[in-house]
C-alpha cells in the first residue's frame, strides 16, 4: 500500500472523453514524490487526452485528480490557476511562441509570476538555458534553431518557475537517438536537481526503461489501464500479452508466428 | 566580515579564503540578490584565491540561489578564484554542474538590431523584389489558366463549388446591408443640394449613375477583400506554415494550380454577380429614402433611374468588378504563399493581403475612370 502522504498526484475513478465518446475509464493511480512516472500505450489510445486532464486543460467526465491531496477540478478558477503555476509542461510540438526570442520565451513566466527585476530575470533565464545546454541562444528565434533545440528551450520554459511537477508529452518524438538519449539524461538530472516529480507520456521503449520507475499501461480496446508498476518489473513479470507485446515491440507475437 | 543582508555574509577571517555564508529565503518568489555588489567586494580583496560556502540549515532555495551562484562562479572564473562547491546542498551542486557543462556553440541567427534608416532602406530595396514577385506570380497564373483552357489542369471541382459559395452566397447579407445603406446615404447627401433647386427627383440619377458605374463595385470590393482576401491569405499562409504547400510541391503539383486558380476563378465568377446585386440594393436604398423622406413619386423615381442608367454604365461597373476580383484573389493568394512560417507571419499575411487589395482597388478605379474619360463613355 502506497503511503498517502507521499502521493503528489492521485487519480481516482477517472473517466475522460469527448462529449458522449469515452476515451478512457476507471483510471486509478498515484504518482509519488520524485517518481518518473510513465503513461504508456499504443498511439491513439488516449495518453495525450489523459495528460490534458492532468494539466488542467480538459475537465474529466467523472472522477477526481488530486494534487497534494487537493482535488483540482473541485477548486474554483483562481485556485486552479495557482495550482497550474506549480506545473511545468513540455508539449509534443514544443509550442514555443514564435514571435518571441528564445530568451523571451523562457522569461515570460518569470515576468508574469515573479517580482524579479529585469536583470535578475535575465540571470534566471541564463541559468535555465544553461541547464538544457543552450546558453547563449537567448536572442535566437525559434524558427532559427533545430527541432531538438526547440524541445530543450520548451523544457527550459517549463522549468522557469521551478515547478513541483513536470509533465512531458512525447519528449523524444522527432529526435534522433543521440538527442533522445540526451533528453532522457536531462529529465533524470533535472528531477534530481530540482527535486521535481516527473510524468512522461511516451511510447518510446528506450526512454521507458531508461528513466521510468513507475508506470501505467493504457489499453485501447478495454478503454482502461491494464497494468501498473515499474516498467522493468512489468516486462519481467507481466502475464498480459498486450503489455508484453508492447514492451517487447511485438517480438513475442513474431516468435509465435515463427512456430 | 561584510553583511549584505541577513541572507548573505562574507567572512574574511581565514587568510586568502572567503567564506560565504548563505541563509534565509533565496527562492525566486522572494527575490534574490544582485551579484554585482558581491563582485565589487571581491575586487576590493585581490588577495582572495579560494571561496568556500557555509549553508545554514534553515536555508530555503530554488533556482533563485542557483542563478546567483552561477553568475558568481563565472565572475570568479574570470578573476581566477577557486570556488569549492562542496559546502552547498547536494541538489544545488548537481544543478550547478549541469548548468556549467560546456554549452553548444551558438551558430543560429540572432536577432539583429537595425537602425531606423537601415530599416527604411531595407524596405525600399525589398519593394522592387515584391513587385517582381507579384509579376512572377501573375505569370504563373496566366500559364496555369492556359493549361486549364487546354484541359491539362487538374481542378478539384468540389473545392471550387465550396469556394464559389464562400465568395458569393456567404457574402450576400453583408453586401445587402452595406449597399442599401450607401444608397440611402448618397440619396441624403444629394438631396441637400438638389432641394435648393427643387430638383430632388435627380436623386434617382445620382444614386443610379454613381452606384452602377463605380461605387457598388468599390464597396463590394472592400467587403470582399476584408472577408475573402484576408481569409485566402490566412488559409494559404497556415498551409505554408504546416508544410502542406511543400507536400504539394514534392508531389509535383504546382500550388498555383491547386490552390490559387480555383480561388481566382471563384472570385472572378462571383464578384460581378455580387456587384449587380449591390447595384439593385443601392437603388432600392435611394428609392426608399426618396419615397419616405422626400415624398417623391415612386414610378417617377424608377423612370428617372431607368433613363439615367445606361447599359454602358453597367458594363463599366462589371469591368471594375472583374479587375477588383483579380486583384483581391491574387493579393490574397500571393501574400499567403509568401507567408513567414510562424503564427505572427499568418497575421501579417492577412493584413498585408487586405492592404494590398484595397490599395490596388483604388489605383485600378482611378485608372479605369481615366480611361473612360478619354474614351468618352
Amino acid at each position: 500500500m502506497e503511503s498517502k502522504l507521499q502521493a503528489v498526484i492521485e487519480v481516482q475513478d477517472l473517466d475522460i472523453g469527448y462529449d458522449d465518446y469515452v476515451v478512457m475509464k476507471d483510471l486509478n493511480f498515484s504518482v509519488n514524490k520524485g517518481d518518473i512516472f510513465i503513461v504508456m500505450g499504443v498511439s491513439g489510445c488516449g495518453k495525450s487526452t489523459l495528460l490534458k486532464s492532468l494539466i488542467g486543460l480538459k475537465a474529466p467526465s467523472r472522477g477526481k485528480v488530486l494534487f497534494y491531496a487537493k482535488s483540482f477540478w473541485d477548486e474554483d478558477q483562481t485556485e486552479r490557476q495557482n495550482m497550474m503555476r506549480r506545473f511545468g509542461v513540455l508539449y509534443q510540438s514544443s509550442a514555443l511562441w514564435s514571435s518571441l526570442t528564445v530568451g523571451e520565451n523562457v522569461a515570460l513566466p518569470l515576468q508574469l509570476y515573479t517580482k524579479l527585476s529585469y536583470e535578475q530575470i535575465q540571470d534566471v533565464v541564463a541559468l535555465k538555458l544553461s541547464l538544457v545546454g543552450l546558453e547563449g541562444y537567448e536572442d535566437s528565434f525559434p524558427s532559427g534553431i533545430s527541432g531538438g533545440m526547440c524541445k530543450r528551450v520548451s523544457l527550459a520554459r517549463a522549468i522557469a518557475l521551478d515547478p513541483d511537477i513536470i509533465f512531458f508529452d512525447e519528449p523524444s518524438t522527432g529526435l534522433d537517438p543521440i538527442n533522445a538519449r540526451k533528453m532522457d539524461d536531462l529529465i533524470l538530472e533535472l528531477r534530481d536537481g530540482l527535486g521535481a516529480t516527473v510524468v512522461v507520456v511516451t511510447h518510446e521503449l528506450a526512454s521507458i526503461f531508461a528513466i521510468g520507475n513507475n508506470s501505467i499501461f493504457l489499453d485501447q480496446t478495454s478503454k482502461t489501464m491494464i497494468a501498473r508498476g515499474d516498467p522493468k518489473v512489468l516486462l519481467a513479470n507481466s502475464k498480459d500479452p498486450r503489455v508484453i507485446q508492447f514492451l517487447t515491440r511485438g517480438r513475442i507475437n513474431d516468435e509465435q508466428k515463427g512456430k | 566580515m561584510r553583511t549584505f543582508s541577513e541572507k548573505l555574509v562574507f567572512d574574511y577571517s581565514t587568510p586568502k579564503t572567503l567564506l560565504i555564508k548563505l541563509s534565509g529565503d533565496w527562492k525566486i518568489s522572494a527575490g534574490f540578490l544582485s551579484v554585482n555588489e558581491a563582485a565589487s567586494q571581491l575586487s576590493s580583496h585581490p588577495d582572495i584565491t579560494q571561496i568556500n560556502f557555509y549553508v545554514s540549515p534553515e536555508l530555503k532555495w530554488d533556482s533563485g540561489l542557483i542563478a546567483f551562484l552561477l553568475k558568481l562562479i563565472k565572475e570568479c572564473g574570470q578573476k581566477k578564484i577557486q570556488v569549492a562547491r562542496d559546502g552547498l546542498p547536494q541538489e544545488a551542486q548537481k544543478l550547478l554542474a549541469l548548468a556549467l557543462k560546456v554549452p553548444e556553440k551558438a551558430i543560429a541567427p540572432q536577432k539583429e538590431h537595425e537602425s531606423f534608416f537601415e530599416a527604411i532602406g531595407e524596405k525600399v530595396l525589398k519593394m522592387g523584389d515584391s513587385g517582381a514577385a507579384g509579376l512572377d506570380f501573375l505569370g504563373d497564373i496566366a500559364v496555369s489558366l492556359g493549361r486549364l483552357i487546354t484541359g491539362k489542369l487538374y481542378v478539384r471541382w468540389d473545392d471550387f463549388y465550396l469556394l464559389v459559395k464562400r465568395c458569393g452566397a456567404d457574402s450576400l447579407l453583408l453586401v445587402s446591408l452595406i449597399s442599401l445603406l450607401v444608397g440611402m446615404i448618397l440619396a441624403f447627401v444629394a438631396s441637400i443640394q438638389l432641394k435648393m433647386f427643387g430638383a430632388q427627383i435627380y436623386i434617382a440619377d445620382i444614386v443610379g449613375i454613381a452606384m452602377v458605374r463605380v461605387l457598388s463595385a468599390v464597396m463590394t470590393g472592400i467587403i470582399v477583400s476584408g472577408r475573402i482576401g484576408a481569409s485566402f491569405a490566412a488559409e494559404i499562409g497556415m498551409m505554408q506554415t504546416n508544410e502542406e504547400i511543400d507536400a504539394l510541391k514534392t508531389l509535383g503539383v504546382s500550388p498555383v494550380e491547386f490552390l490559387v486558380i480555383p480561388r481566382v476563378l471563384a472570385l472572378v465568377l462571383m464578384m460581378p454577380i455580387l456587384t449587380i446585386y449591390a447595384d439593385l440594393m443601392a437603388i432600392l436604398g435611394g428609392f426608399l429614402i426618396s419615397i419616405w423622406m422626400f415624398h417623391l413619386n415612386p414610378s417617377e423615381y424608377l423612370n428617372h433611374t431607368q433613363l439615367a442608367v445606361k447599359l454602358n454604365y453597367v458594363w463599366i461597373g462589371l469591368i471594375h468588378s472583374f479587375v477588383f476580383a483579380v486583384i483581391i484573389a491574387v493579393a490574397g493568394c500571393l501574400r499567403g504563399i509568401e507567408c513567414d512560417r510562424d503564427a505572427a507571419g499568418v497575421g501579417r499575411a492577412a493584413t498585408s493581403a487586405v492592404v494590398t487589395s484595397i490599395t490596388g482597388l483604388v489605383i485600378a478605379t482611378a485608372i479605369i475612370t481615366f480611361i473612360c474619360q478619354i474614351l468618352g463613355v
